[in-house]
C-alpha cells in the first residue's frame, strides 16, 4: 500500500507559514509523501496541485480571515474534478462560529492553535479514504 | 565528622532557556571575568552602548507608547487610532491589510475575502487622508509595516502631509522597509531581491535629503523569532540585514551619516526574561563595535542602535487566553529593561482574532503600569553588572558573530537567502521547539499544563464583509472619476523610472497625485521587477 499523500496548501494572501511548515515535517516524519505549495496560491492553483499530485488528503493553512472564501472555492475545485473523497482539513485562526459551516462544505477538521502534531497525523491516518490510491 | 554537603536533587536534568541555551545553578564573577567595563559595557549613550542609546534614557523621555493597530476601513482605524492617543499612546502604528502588503488593489481577483482583515484597507491617497482624519502629521510620529510596497506607501503618507499643508522637514516616523526578512520570514514579498534593495537605496537619499525626521527601515527580527528563530538567530540575522544595507547605502555612495543615523531596528520579546533582555543589549554593543571595526564609522549617531520592540506574538494561547496579560506584562518589562525606544503590547486576544478595543486598552494599560508604577526607568539598564544577565550577554554576542562568519562565507545576506540559509535554520529551530514543546521539555500554561476543557467566551473583533464592498466600490468609483490620461502617463513615469536608475520617489509621488491607486503603482514595479517566488523549504 502505497503511502498517504498530503498537500499542505498556503491559500490566499496569508503569509504566515510557520505551521504549515512545521505540519508538512511532522506529516513527513510520520511517513507520509508531502507536497507543499509555497505561499500566496490561488484556490484554482491548489486545486490543480492537489489533483496533478494525486494527494489523499488537502491540508489548508489559513491565518488570515479568508477561510470562508478560500476554502469552500477549493473544495468546489475538487468536486468538480471529481475529487470527491480527498480529505479535507484546515489549520490556522478560525473563530468557532465558522467551523460548523467549514464542517458542513466538507472540511474534516478544524485545527487551532496549540495543536499537537500527533493529533494532525492521526486523524489523517484515522479519516483518510480506505484503500487509496484511487 | 567530615561529611559533604548533600548536592540538592533539581527538578530537570537540564535547564535551558526558551532558545535551548544551557543554564547554570549559579553565576559567580569568573563567569565574566575579563568584563571591562569601557570597553564592553559604557555608560548609556557611551560606545558601546551596551547599555543604551541615551544618557538620560527614560528620565529625559519615556520609550514611545506605540500600539500597532488597523482593520477594516481607514474610518474605523482612524477610530482607533484616536481612541489610542486617547488612551495616552504616545506613538501611531499602521498596520496593513494583506492585498497592501502584497502590492494589491482591493477590486484585484486575489483579493478576494482578504481586503481589511488583517490590517486597514489603503487604494488612493484619499483613503490614506480619511486614515489619518483629525490627526496632524506634524504632531505625530507613525511607523508603518509594509515592506515590498513600502515606496509607494511613504509616498502616501508625504502626499497627505502635503495636503494637510504639514512640510516633510516636520513628518516623523518609521516605515518598516526591512526587505530582506520578507525573503526568510515575513513573506510579504513581490519583487525579487535586488531590484527591492534598489527601491531601499531610493528612499535612504530622498529621506535623507527631504524628510530627515524620517527612519527609512526598521531592520526586524520579530518576525524572524515570530517564524520560529532562536533569540540568537533573531539576533545575528536582523544586525546581518542591517549591515546589508549598511553596505548598499554605502556602494551607492552615500556618506554614512546621510543614511545610518536614521536605521532602526525592531526586535522581538518573547517570554525568556534574562535572555531577551541580554539580546538587546547584544544588539547594541554589536552594531556599535561592527560599524566601527569593520566599516570605520565612528560617528555616534551612526553607532549608536535604537529599536523598537514588541511583546512576542507566537508566545500567546487560544487556550485561557486571559492569561496572556500577564504574559505580555513580562515581555513588556523585559522590552524596557533591554532599553527600547518604542514598544507595543499585544492585547490578550490576539491569538484569536485582531485586538478589541478592551483588549488593546489593557495592553496599552501594561505599559503605563510598567511607567508609572514599577520604577525601572527611573534609572538606565539596572540590570548591567548582574552575573547571569552579562554572561548571556556575552555569549549571545558569540553567537551572533559565528552566525556573520557563516553568512559572510556564503558570500552576504543575499546570496545566503538565495542558498535558502536563513529560511532552514529558522524551519529547524520552529521544529525543535515544536518537538520539545510536544516531549514536555517545554510548558506552555493552558496548553501542555494546567490546561482546562471548557473555553473561556471571548469577545472577538470581527470584520464586516460589507467593507470589502465597500472599498471596492470606493476604488471603482474613483477610478471612473479621475482623469485617466493623466494617471496612465504618471504611471508610465513610474515605469520607466523603475526601468532606469533615477529615484523613484518623485514620480511615484506624481502618480498619487494623479490619481493612480496602490495597486497600479506597484504594478509598474511588478512589470519591470518581476515576481519572486520562493524556494519550498520545510
Amino acid at each position: 500500500m502505497r503511502p498517504i499523500r498530503v498537500l499542505v496548501a498556503k491559500a490566499g494572501l496569508d503569509s504566515h507559514d510557520r505551521g504549515a511548515k512545521v505540519i508538512a515535517r511532522a506529516l513527513r516524519d510520520a511517513g507520509m509523501e508531502v507536497i507543499y505549495t509555497g505561499l500566496h496560491r490561488t484556490p484554482e492553483h491548489v486545486v490543480a496541485a492537489a489533483i496533478q499530485e494525486d494527494v489523499d488528503v488537502v491540508a489548508i493553512s489559513l491565518l488570515s480571515g479568508a477561510h470562508l472564501t478560500v476554502v469552500p472555492k477549493i473544495i468546489a475545485g475538487l468536486r468538480a474534478e471529481g475529487a470527491d473523497d480527498v480529505l479535507m482539513m484546515l489549520g490556522g485562526i478560525v473563530p468557532d462560529e465558522d467551523v460548523g459551516p467549514l464542517r458542513e462544505a466538507g472540511v474534516a477538521a478544524v485545527f487551532g492553535p496549540g495543536t499537537d502534531t500527533e493529533e494532525v497525523v492521526e486523524f489523517i491516518r484515522g479519516h483518510v479514504r480506505a484503500g487509496s490510491p484511487a | 565528622m567530615s561529611s559533604r554537603p548533600r548536592e540538592a536533587a533539581e527538578r530537570a536534568p537540564a535547564f535551558r532557556t526558551l532558545s535551548g541555551r544551557d543554564v547554570q545553578r549559579v553565576y559567580r564573577p569568573e563567569d565574566v571575568a575579563g568584563l571591562d567595563y569601557a570597553k564592553d559595557l559604557g555608560d548609556p549613550g557611551v560606545y558601546p552602548y551596551t547599555r543604551g542609546p541615551y544618557d538620560t534614557m527614560y528620565r529625559g523621555r519615556l520609550w514611545t507608547m506605540r500600539q500597532f493597530a488597523g482593520f477594516g476601513s481607514a474610518e474605523q482605524t482612524n477610530e482607533r487610532f484616536k481612541y489610542l492617543l486617547q488612551q495616552g499612546q504616545t506613538g501611531l502604528s499602521v498596520a496593513f491589510d494583506y492585498p497592501r502588503l502584497l502590492g494589491l488593489d482591493s477590486d484585484h481577483p486575489r483579493s478576494e475575502g482578504e481586503v481589511g482583515k488583517m490590517g486597514v484597507a489603503i487604494d488612493t491617497l484619499e483613503d490614506m487622508e480619511r486614515l489619518f482624519d483629525g490627526i496632524p502629521l506634524d504632531q505625530v510620529s507613525t511607523s508603518m509595516t509594509i515592506n515590498s510596497g513600502a515606496i509607494v506607501m511613504l509616498c502616501m503618507y508625504l502626499g497627505v502631509a502635503e495636503r494637510q499643508g504639514v512640510t516633510w522637514d516636520k513628518v516623523a516616523g518609521t516605515i518598516q522597509n526591512d526587505i530582506l526578512k520578507e525573503y526568510t520570514a515575513q513573506k510579504t514579498y513581490i519583487f525579487p531581491p535586488r531590484p527591492s534593495m534598489r527601491l531601499i537605496t531610493d528612499m535612504f537619499a530622498f529621506c535623507g535629503e527631504r524628510v530627515p525626521r524620517w527612519n527609512s527601515v526598521s531592520i526586524s527580527g520579530y518576525h524572524i523569532r515570530e517564524a520560529g528563530s532562536t533569540a540568537g538567530q533573531e539576533l545575528a540575522f536582523t544586525l546581518a540585514d542591517g549591515f546589508a544595507y549598511v553596505e548598499a547605502g554605502r556602494d551607492l555612495g552615500l556618506p554614512y551619516e546621510t543614511f545610518v543615523p536614521r536605521l532602526s531596528f525592531f526586535f522581538d520579546v518573547h517570554m525568556d526574561f534574562f535572555e531577551e533582555i541580554a539580546k538587546l543589549r547584544a544588539a547594541r554593543r554589536i552594531w556599535a563595535r561592527r560599524l566601527r571595526e569593520k566599516y570605520g564609522i565612528e560617528d555616534p549617531r551612526c553607532l549608536r542602535l535604537r529599536f523598537h520592540a514588541q511583546t512576542a506574538g507566537c508566545s500567546l494561547t487560544a487556550q485561557q487566553p486571559l492569561v496572556n496579560v500577564v504574559r505580555t506584562a513580562i515581555e513588556a518589562l523585559a522590552g524596557v529593561l533591554g532599553g527600547c525606544q518604542s514598544l507595543h503590547t499585544n492585547s490578550f486576544d490576539e491569538a484569536l482574532a485582531l485586538p478589541s478595543e478592551e483588549a488593546v486598552r489593557i495592553a496599552l494599560r501594561t505599559q503605563q503600569v510598567i511607567a508609572e508604577e514599577t520604577g525601572v526607568s527611573n534609572t538606565a539598564d539596572p540590570l548591567a553588572g548582574s552575573y547571569f544577565l552579562e554572561s548571556l550577554t556575552n555569549d549571545l554576542e558569540r553567537e551572533a558573530v559565528a552566525y556573520f562568519d557563516k553568512i559572510e562565507a556564503l558570500g552576504g545576506v543575499i546570496p545566503a537567502i538565495e542558498a535558502g540559509f536563513f529560511q532552514r535554520e529558522i524551519a529547524d529551530a520552529s521544529y525543535q521547539y515544536q518537538q520539545r514543546l510536544q516531549r514536555g521539555e517545554l510548558a506552555v500554561v493552558g496548553v501542555n499544563k494546567y490546561t482546562l476543557d471548557e473555553k473561556e467566551p471571548v469577545e472577538i473583533l470581527r470584520i464586516d464583509p460589507e467593507v470589502e464592498r465597500t472599498q471596492i466600490r470606493r476604488v471603482q468609483a474613483h477610478r471612473a472619476a479621475r482623469d485617466q490620461g493623466r494617471v496612465d502617463a504618471a504611471l508610465a513615469a513610474v515605469k520607466r523610472a523603475a526601468a532606469g536608475s533615477s529615484n523613484l520617489m518623485p514620480p511615484i509621488l506624481d502618480a498619487l497625485r494623479a490619481g493612480a491607486t496602490f495597486g497600479e503603482t506597484c504594478d509598474q514595479m511588478r512589470a519591470v521587477f518581476g515576481e519572486y517566488v520562493e524556494p519550498i523549504i520545510f
